[in-house]
C-alpha cells in the first residue's frame, strides 16, 4: 500500500514536472493567449493536470459534480484529475500532502477546516490567486477569513432546521407556525408527550456533530463561545437537559449522531427532529407528511445555526504559475452559472443571494433553508479560527455531562470554560 | 526481512516517538520543524485531567474483560472435551462472534443496548425491570462496551483452552480418577496446572489484544458520555485525529505509553516462563 502510493506519488511528480514545463511552453508560445477560449481542446493538452480534491466520494465519474469539474478544467484549458475522499480523512490528507509538496492544485474542504489548514500554511488566500468573492454573502464567507483575509469561496451551505411531524403535531393539538421561541417549544413538546407521543431527537454525541447541533440554541440564547459558563449558554444547555429530564427527548440522544437521530425521526414517533437540509431527500421517503421550520432563538426569532459546507481554496505551490488556472477552475466551479447544479447535486443552498432566490422560485420548501442559511454563522467565525476546535470539545463534553446527569449544566460548563481558556492561550 | 523490519516496525515506532517528543502544531507538522520538547508531550498528558479516568478504565475495561472471558472460555472448553451430538457444530457456532467484523459487532450491540428501542431494555421491560440507559449513562457505558468486549473475546479463550484441555493425555486423568480425586480436585490439582502454559499465553495475548481495543468502545460510544468509557486507546485516537485541530504529540505520547504497558507485560510473562524452564 505505501510503496504502491510512492510509485502514484512518483508518477504524479512526473506528471507535474511535465506539466509545468509543458504549461511554460504554452505560455511564451502563445501569451495573451490564454484567455480561456473554448478552442481550447489542443490546448488542454499543454495545458497539463490539476489535481483537484474533493470530500464528495459518494459521486463517480459519471456524475454532475464531476462532468462539471472536467468541463471547468476544459475551458480553462487543463486536464483535471479528481480525487474524492471521506470527509473526516481530507484534513489529514491534505496536511500530508503539504508536509510532502504534493498539494492538489484545487482543494474542497469542511468550512471548519478552512482556519486548521491556514495555520499550517497550506492555503492561499484570496489576494493571491485573485479570487472574487464578491457575490458571496458575507456571513458565509466568513468562515473562511482569518486576520482580513480570505481563503477559498464557499462552494454551497447547509444548516440546520426543525422537521416536524405534521400528524404527531396535529394529534396533540399543536400548531408549528405557533412555535416561535423556546417557550412555544417546550409547551409544544409538553403537548406531545401528554398526547403519548415523542417530542424532539436531536443529536448530542461526543463529537464535533454534538457541538454542531448544540450551536443554534446555544447562540440562539445570545451566548458566545468565548464564554461558555455565561448565563446564557447555561440556559441553553438548561434547556435541553430538562427536555431530557421530562423525557421530552429520548437519552438516547447523547450517543445520537445526526443519521441515528434522523432514523429516530424517521419512525414516525416523534414531533421534531433536528437536522440538516441533506435530509431532505429522505424526508420525502418517511411516508409521514413533514414541514419545516427554523430553529427559534429563546426569545423569539430564528436562532443563527452553524453553516454547514464546504470551501473551494487553492492550496500552496512551490510554482505560483499554478495558480492562473486554478483561479479559473476556482472561478468556474463557484460561478453564478454553475453553482444552481451544483448546489443542487450536492443539496446545497447557494452562497449567493442571486442563486438563492432562483432556487426558491423552483423549490419553495428550501425557502425556509434559504432564511436559516441567511441567518446563519460559521463555527470559527468572530475570528476565532482554530481556537473553535480547542472550545468545541469542552462544550461537547460539558453537554454530554449535563445530558447524561452527571454534573449541572451550570458546573459543566464552568469547567468546561476553564478548559476552553487554558487551552485557547 | 531486515528491509521490511525496518520499513514496516522500526521506522513507524522511531517516527511515533519522535513524533511524542516534538512540539507538533498544524504548521510545524507540514514544515517538518517541529522543535524538540523531550517529554513535554508526556507531562502534558499525564497532567490532563482525561488521564486518570482513562487509565483507570483502561485497567476495569482490561481485567474484567480478561476475567470473565478466560473463565467463560475455559469453562466452554472444558465442556466441549465431552463428546456429545452437534458438539461441533456447536462449537463452530460459539466462533461466530469472533468471525463478525467488529464494526459489525459492535453496531449490533449498540442497537441491543439502545436505551429507547434495544431489544435488551425490552426485555428487562417484559420481567418489570426498569430500563438502564446502557449507553448514554455515564455509570453504565463501560460496563456495556466490557460486556461487548467480552462476548467478541470468548472464542478465542474457548479455541486456544480447547486444543490446550486436548494436549492433556487423557491417562493422567484416569490415574487421578483411579487414586480417587473428584471431578472438582481433577480440575483444580490436574488440569488447571498442566493447561497454565497455555493460560498464561490466552491471557498475555488477551492482555495486549484488550488493551488497544478501539473500534468497540468507538462505535458504541466514542468514549463517552463525558469520557465515561475513554480508555487510553480511543483517547489516543481522539487527540490525534478525533477533533477538527489534531494535536499529534499528545495523541502519539498517549500511544506510546500503551505501547510500554504491553511491552512490559510481554517482558513478565517471558521473565515468567523462563524461570519456569529453568525450574
Amino acid at each position: 500500500m505505501e510503496s504502491l502510493d510512492r510509485g502514484r506519488r512518483a508518477a504524479g511528480l512526473g506528471l507535474v514536472v511535465l506539466a509545468v514545463t509543458g504549461g511554460l511552453t504554452a505560455c511564451s508560445g502563445s501569451p495573451g493567449g490564454d484567455g480561456g477560449a473554448p478552442a481550447g481542446a489542443g490546448q488542454a493538452a499543454g495545458g497539463g493536470t490539476y489535481t483537484i480534491w474533493d470530500p464528495y466520494p459518494q459521486f463517480d465519474d459519471s456524475s454532475d459534480w464531476v462532468k462539471l469539474l472536467t468541463q471547468c478544467g476544459t475551458q480553462a484549458g487543463v486536464t483535471v484529475k479528481r480525487t474524492a475522499y471521506d470527509t473526516t480523512d481530507l484534513t489529514n490528507k491534505a496536511l500530508l500532502a503539504a508536509q510532502q509538496g504534493n498539494s492538489p492544485d484545487v482543494l474542497i474542504v469542511d468550512n471548519p477546516v478552512v482556519s486548521t489548514l491556514v495555520e499550517a500554511g497550506v492555503l492561499t488566500s484570496t489576494d493571491e490567486t485573485k479570487i472574487d468573492t464578491s457575490a458571496v454573502s458575507p456571513n458565509l464567507l466568513a468562515a473562511g477569513q482569518i486576520g482580513g483575509k480570505t481563503y477559498g469561496i464557499p462552494i454551497g451551505a447547509n444548516t440546520l432546521a426543525l422537521y416536524y411531524n405534521k400528524q404527531v403535531l396535529k394529534k396533540a393539538g399543536v400548531d408549528a407556525a405557533a412555535v416561535k421561541d423556546w417557550a412555544s417549544m417546550t409547551a409544544a413538546l409538553e403537548k406531545v408527550k401528554a398526547a403519548g407521543k415523542k417530542g424532539i431527537t436531536f443529536s448530542a454525541i461526543g463529537t464535533e456533530e454534538g457541538s454542531f447541533q448544540f450551536l443554534p440554541w446555544f447562540w440562539g440564547a445570545g451566548a458566545n463561545l468565548t464564554k461558555l459558563d455565561s448565563a446564557e449558554g447555561v440556559a441553553a444547555l438548561s434547556l435541553w437537559t430538562d427536555w431530557v429530564k421530562k423525557g421530552y427527548a429520548p437519552t438516547s440522544v447523547i450517543n445520537n449522531t445526526q443519521t441515528t437521530s434522523w432514523q429516530e425521526f424517521a419512525t414516525g414517533d416523534f414531533a421534531f427532529g433536528e437536522n440538516g437540509t441533506w435530509q431532505l431527500a429522505n424526508a420525502k421517503k418517511t411516508g409521514f407528511e413533514y414541514g419545516i421550520i427554523p430553529i427559534p432563538a429563546k426569545g423569539g426569532g430564528t436562532a443563527p445555526a452553524p453553516t454547514g459546507g464546504e470551501f473551494v481554496s487553492v492550496p500552496v505551490q512551490k510554482d505560483i504559475a499554478r495558480y492562473v488556472a486554478s483561479q479559473k477552475l476556482v472561478t468556474c466551479v463557484a460561478s453564478t452559472g454553475n453553482s444552481l447544479t451544483t448546489t443542487t447535486t450536492l443539496s446545497y443552498i447557494a452562497p449567493t443571494e442571486e442563486v438563492q432566490a432562483t432556487q426558491v422560485e423552483q423549490n419553495a420548501e428550501l425557502k425556509v433553508w434559504v432564511e436559516a442559511v441567511k441567518a446563519a454563522k460559521g463555527r470559527t467565525s468572530d475570528d476565532l479560527g482554530t481556537k473553535y476546535p480547542k472550545i468545541s470539545e469542552p462544550m461537547w463534553k460539558a453537554m454530554q455531562a449535563a445530558l447524561s446527569g452527571s454534573q449541572p449544566p451550570q458546573e459543566a460548563l464552568t469547567a468546561a470554560q476553564a478548559t476552553a481558556a487554558s487551552a485557547v492561550q | 526481512m531486515v528491509v521490511y523490519l525496518l520499513a514496516f516496525y522500526v521506522y513507524p515506532l522511531y517516527r511515533n516517538v519522535d513524533l511524542s517528543l516534538r512540539d507538533y502544531t498544524v504548521r510545524s507538522f507540514v514544515r517538518g520543524d517541529a522543535p524538540f520538547t523531550g517529554l513535554a508531550n508526556y507531562a502534558k498528558v499525564v497532567r490532563d485531567a482525561t488521564f486518570g479516568p482513562a487509565l483507570w478504565h483502561t485497567v476495569v475495561f482490561t481485567v474484567v474483560s480478561l476475567a470473565f472471558q478466560f473463565t467463560i472460555g475455559l469453562a466452554l472448553a472444558m465442556f466441549f472435551t465431552r463428546s456429545f451430538r452437534l458438539s461441533a457444530t456447536l462449537r463452530a457456532l460459539f466462533l461466530v462472534p469472533w468471525l463478525l467484523p467488529l464494526i459489525v459487532s459492535s453496531s449490533t450491540w449498540s442497537w441491543m443496548l439502545n436505551s429507547e428501542s434495544g431489544v435488551v431494555n425490552a426485555v428487562l421491560a417484559a420481567v418489570g425491570i426498569d430500563p438502564v440507559n446502557w449507553l448514554t449513562s455515564p455509570d453504565w457505558s463501560l460496563w456495556s462496551v466490557t460486556i461487548a468486549n467480552i462476548w467478541i473475546g470468548i472464542p478465542f479463550n474457548l479455541v486456544v483452552l480447547y486444543s490446550g484441555l486436548q494436549a492433556i493425555p487423557s491417562h493422567i486423568h484416569e490415574a487421578a480418577e483411579l487414586d480417587g480425586a473428584t471431578g472438582w480436585q481433577r480440575f483444580w490439582k490436574v488440569t488447571f496446572p498442566l493447561l497454565r502454559p497455555v493460560s498464561a499465553i490466552t491471557l498475555l495475548l488477551g492482555l495486549v489484544y484488550t488493551l488497544k481495543v478501539f473500534d468497540i468502545i468507538w462505535i458504541m460510544t466514542k468514549g463517552g458520555p463525558s469520557d465515561a468509557s475513554t480508555t487510553l486507546a480511543t483517547w489516543s485516537y481522539r487527540l490525534g485525529f478525533g477533533n477538527l485541530l489534531p494535536s499529534f504529540g499528545p495523541g502519539a505520547a498517549v500511544g506510546n505509553l500503551l505501547i510500554v504497558i504491553a511491552l512490559v507485560f510481554g517482558l513478565v510473562y517471558i521473565r515468567a516462563q523462563r524461570r519456569q524452564g529453568a525450574a
